[in-house]
């Protein structure tokens, strides 16, 4: 049984469609990458996942479970977790408070502020600091340190490296391995397509609220992969 | 697409039609009507000309004013301070009662735009309660015990200062929907529905928010005071407490509110839905407070656009087209 | 010298009154954007409340703030769960007018339960003893203890906001109502949970209230009103801040009241528009708009 089976998912915003019936699954221990251009519906997808967006049709079942109609609140619950794109660190809570934050709904598992600090250890010395104050890097980490807090099962990743250093982007993707390592999977949106190919066991190619390619990143010539993303 | 129930085209001629009808049958009232009647009938129309300034106010500008009380009150003393004291004739203190208010609007304005979305609606608060109780403090209009203007009106006949008074409260009610629908057919009103759709989106095309404000701040107080003033000449006796009443406001967000706040109908369907209700209810005194205050929440609970936005739901068309569609939340 | 001395130290305590007030109207624009128009109205109806169980049932005055604050604190709930969460976004007026609704129908359903009278609280000598600091100065054990609590209260929730993880759910809820919930927060509950709060502590106030001094049905606006002035005067979102505007605006009410009685309220409220015109972001900034 997949980790995650999504089944002609749609999103509307009020009469614009955004998701013309996404069909798509992880498996347990997997990283997928979702690519596309601008407005592919990438994002879309991924607040439709957490509850964020309400659904226009389809289904979600995550291990098992039909979560179509959860709350966003009780997806958490249920172990997905959301870096959200540009971090939306919460301004009025220092780098703690937010890793505590990310530990509301007390679910079990490894991750602790300490371990987040472990993981990133830029992070302590500005324990106390508004998340806000910290470079754009530093921020990123902060969000997914709060996102690991949860101890999810699916970790989902919109644009980590938005806006950041390839240096710093190298940083973070090291990251992941330590993550993977709990057992969590992680599905990553990308539009840095060679990040994401680099770092994921399967790619999906969105464009127009459609999944137009997908498949292993060494099965997929770039060919391929710039019809899918372009459409041309 | 749902099937309408009439076309735009003709849901517009048979409410601009009826309108035309209901405004002959108010402005010949003198002619024919009863007192009781007329009273009624220019209750009607003021009750309308408030609505319509809040209307252009807090669902164009998008300035929550709890305090256009403040420009009734002023206005009602107006009348006191220039026809009463200075002895004027009452009904021309109207018109310098509304640019009284303009220039005292200014002041208030540029303290009460230092408050943003609810805190400007509570500063606009104050600032009439702070008018309330300076006026109380003045010995020369009796303070806060009230004083009667009936001697403004000694040898006037009544069936002229009546019909003075509909004909004004007609002017200022339908006057105030004309005012609103023609402002929003200029320049400035395609501005002010940006502004209220988006503000920073406005500013980045190059509209002035704060200009859009001050203009229709100025304005609202123009029409309240003319309003206030008007309404005190009815009623004959003006007291601060009952000049500065909040009550006004009450009645104003209900009317607005049902009717559909962002429409140029809305404050007329809404008059009429109100006063329908008080003719209805009123004998049951907190009652019927109760049941207003209830089917306001209600309407802002569940049709937050109110009849006016119902009916455009069903014909498909604004009696007075000037509404935007409200932008989609798209994130 | 003793007279304005006694003068300034009952404007001070009474700040402590407004200060309660002001917290919990604070507290629900905090986290929920939401300014309540009815807050006045819900402090005269614990006052209510309290009075009907002191007469009717014969509770002395604290077995009734026992009582009438949780059930402020549950009506607060529910009013937040079930109604005004159906009206939160983007759009200020509906929240807003929603309270409006709230603030008509506690008046009138006051007026139909206990008539137009102004009624109070009967708490024995103990609202009109007072302590001699010596030198004829001396403060009413009433203002003394309302203050007291006042400082109980806010540093409790000073402690709330910062310690707890309620408190910080209240502050990420304020500052980004939609990434909260992915935190695992139900919002609607949270926020219930704030209004709850506040009108536990309207409660409070509202029992202070019908002790100090007698209260009509309609007199809640006037709350209201004080309430928000100390507010902006003390800074949005600052609770110490939010004390220092009550006692500036007690202060004031009570300087007003000694050179002419009946100018204090006035005098109160142009000191709130003399700080906003010259520190429009109250004396001890905090939270930004957003």
């Amino acid at each position: 049984m997949s980790l995650l089976h999504t089944d002609h998912l749609q999103a509307f915003y009020g009469d614009f469609q955004a998701l013309y019936g996404i069909t798509l699954t992880v498996e347990e221990g997997e990283t997928v990458a979702l690519i596309g251009a601008n407005g592919a519906g990438k994002s879309t997808f991924l607040k439709a996942l957490t509850g964020l967006v309400k659904h226009g049709g389809g289904a979600v079942h995550f291990a098992g479970e039909s979560i179509g109609r959860l709350q966003a609140h009780q997806i958490l619950a249920r172990g997905i977790a959301l870096v959200p794109e540009g971090r939306r660190l919460f301004p009025s809570l220092s780098v703690e408070e937010n890793l505590l934050m990310g530990g509301y709904a007390k679910r079990p598992g490894p991750w602790t502020v300490k371990r987040v600090y472990a993981l990133f250890p830029a992070l302590e010395p500005h324990a106390k600091r508004p998340g806000t104050a910290l470079s754009g890097g530093q921020q990123q980490m902060v969000a997914i340190g709060r996102a690991l807090m949860s101890n999810p099962r699916l970790l989902l990743c919109d644009e980590l490296s938005l806006g950041l250093a390839p240096i710093i982007i190298r940083d973070i993707y090291a990251a992941l391995p330590a993550i993977k390592q709990e057992g969590t999977s992680v599905m990553v949106v990308e539009q840095d397509t060679s990040q994401a190919l680099k770092v994921s066991d399967r790619v999906y190619c969105f464009q127009e609220g459609r999944v137009s390619l997908t498949g292993r990143p060494a099965d997929l010539t770039r060919a391929q992969i710039a019809q899918a993303y372009f459409g041309v | 697409m749902r099937a309408k129930l009439l076309s735009p085209k003709a849901f517009q001629i048979y409410g601009l039609a009826l309108l035309v009808v209901l405004m002959v049958v108010a402005a010949s009232q003198p002619w024919w009507a009863r007192r009781y009647t007329e009273q009624w009938t220019t209750e009607f129309l003021y009750t309308l000309a408030l609505a319509q300034a809040w209307n252009l106010l807090a669902g164009y500008g998008g300035l929550l004013s709890v305090g256009q009380q403040a420009f009734i009150g002023v206005g009602a003393y107006m009348v006191v301070a220039l026809g009463l004291l200075a002895g004027w004739n009452p009904f021309l203190t109207i018109p310098v009662a509304g640019l009284v208010c303009v220039v005292l609007a200014i002041p208030m304005a540029a303290l009460l735009f230092r408050l943003k979305g609810a805190n400007f609606a509570v500063g606009t608060w104050v600032a009439a309660e702070v008018l309330r109780l300076l006026v109380s403090n003045i010995d020369a209009v009796n303070g806060g015990s009230g004083i009667s203007i009936t001697p403004t009106l000694i040898g006037m006949p009544i069936w002229w200062r009546m019909s003075e008074t509909l004909w004004i409260a007609l002017a200022l009610g339908v006057g105030g929907m004309a005012m609103v629908y023609g402002l929003l057919r200029t320049r400035l009103g395609l501005a002010l529905t940006a502004v209220r759709d988006s503000e920073p989106a406005a500013a980045s095309l190059g509209v002035s928010v704060s200009r859009m404000k001050w203009a229709v701040y100025l304005v609202a107080a123009l029409w309240a005071g003319m309003t206030g003033a008007l309404i005190f000449i009815t009623k004959l006796r003006v007291a601060p407490d009952a000049a500065f009443s909040i009550d006004w406001m009450t009645t104003t967000f209900f009317v607005t509110v049902i009717g559909g706040i962002g429409t140029v109908e809305g404050p007329l369907i809404g008059t009429a839905v109100f006063f329908a209700l008080r003719a209805l209810l009123a004998d049951y005194g907190s009652w019927y407070l109760i049941a207003l205050g209830l089917v306001a929440i209600i309407f802002m609970l569940f049709i937050p656009q109110g009849i006016a936005g119902v009916l455009k739901t069903l014909t498909g068309s604004n009696l007075f087209p000037t509404q935007r569609h409200a932008p989609k939340v798209a994130s | 010298m003793a007279d304005w001395i006694n003068t300034i130290l009952q404007g001070i305590l009474t700040g402590g009154l407004y200060a309660l007030l002001a917290a919990g109207l604070s507290l629900a624009f905090g986290v929920m954007r939401v300014i309540n128009i009815a807050h006045g109205d819900f402090a005269v109806l614990a006052g209510f409340i309290a009075i009907a169980l002191n007469q009717w049932l014969g509770l002395t005055p604290v077995e009734s703030l026992l009582v009438a604050m949780p059930l402020m604190a549950a009506l607060g709930y529910v009013l937040q769960r079930f109604v005004l969460n159906r009206a939160l976004g983007n759009d200020v007026m509906r929240p807003l007018m929603i309270t409006f609704g709230f603030s008509i129908i506690i008046q009138n359903l006051l007026l139909q339960g206990f008539s137009a009278d102004s009624r109070s609280l009967y708490a024995g000598s103990f609202s009109t003893a007072s302590f001699q600091f010596g030198g004829q100065i001396a403060a009413g054990y009433l203002p003394l203890t309302m203050m007291l609590s006042a400082v109980v209260i806010l540093a409790g929730l000073q402690q709330i906001f910062s310690r707890t993880m309620l408190g910080r759910a209240f502050r990420a809820a304020s500052d980004d109502p939609e990434i909260v919930r992915l935190m695992g927060v139900d919002n609607r509950h949270v926020y219930g949970i704030a209004m709850g709060l506040a009108l536990a502590m309207v409660a409070v106030a509202g029992v202070f209230l019908v002790m100090q001094t007698t209260v009509a049905p309609t007199d809640g606006p006037v709350h209201l009103l004080y309430a928000f002035e100390s507010v902006i005067i003390g800074g949005l979102g600052s609770l110490w801040g939010t004390l220092l505007g009550g006692v500036i605006l007690g202060v004031a009410q009570a300087l007003g009241d000694k050179f002419d009685p009946g100018i204090g309220t006035l005098v109160g409220h142009l000191t709130f528009l003399f700080v906003l015109a010259v520190k429009p972001n109250g004396l001890f900034p905090k939270t930004k708009d957003r």
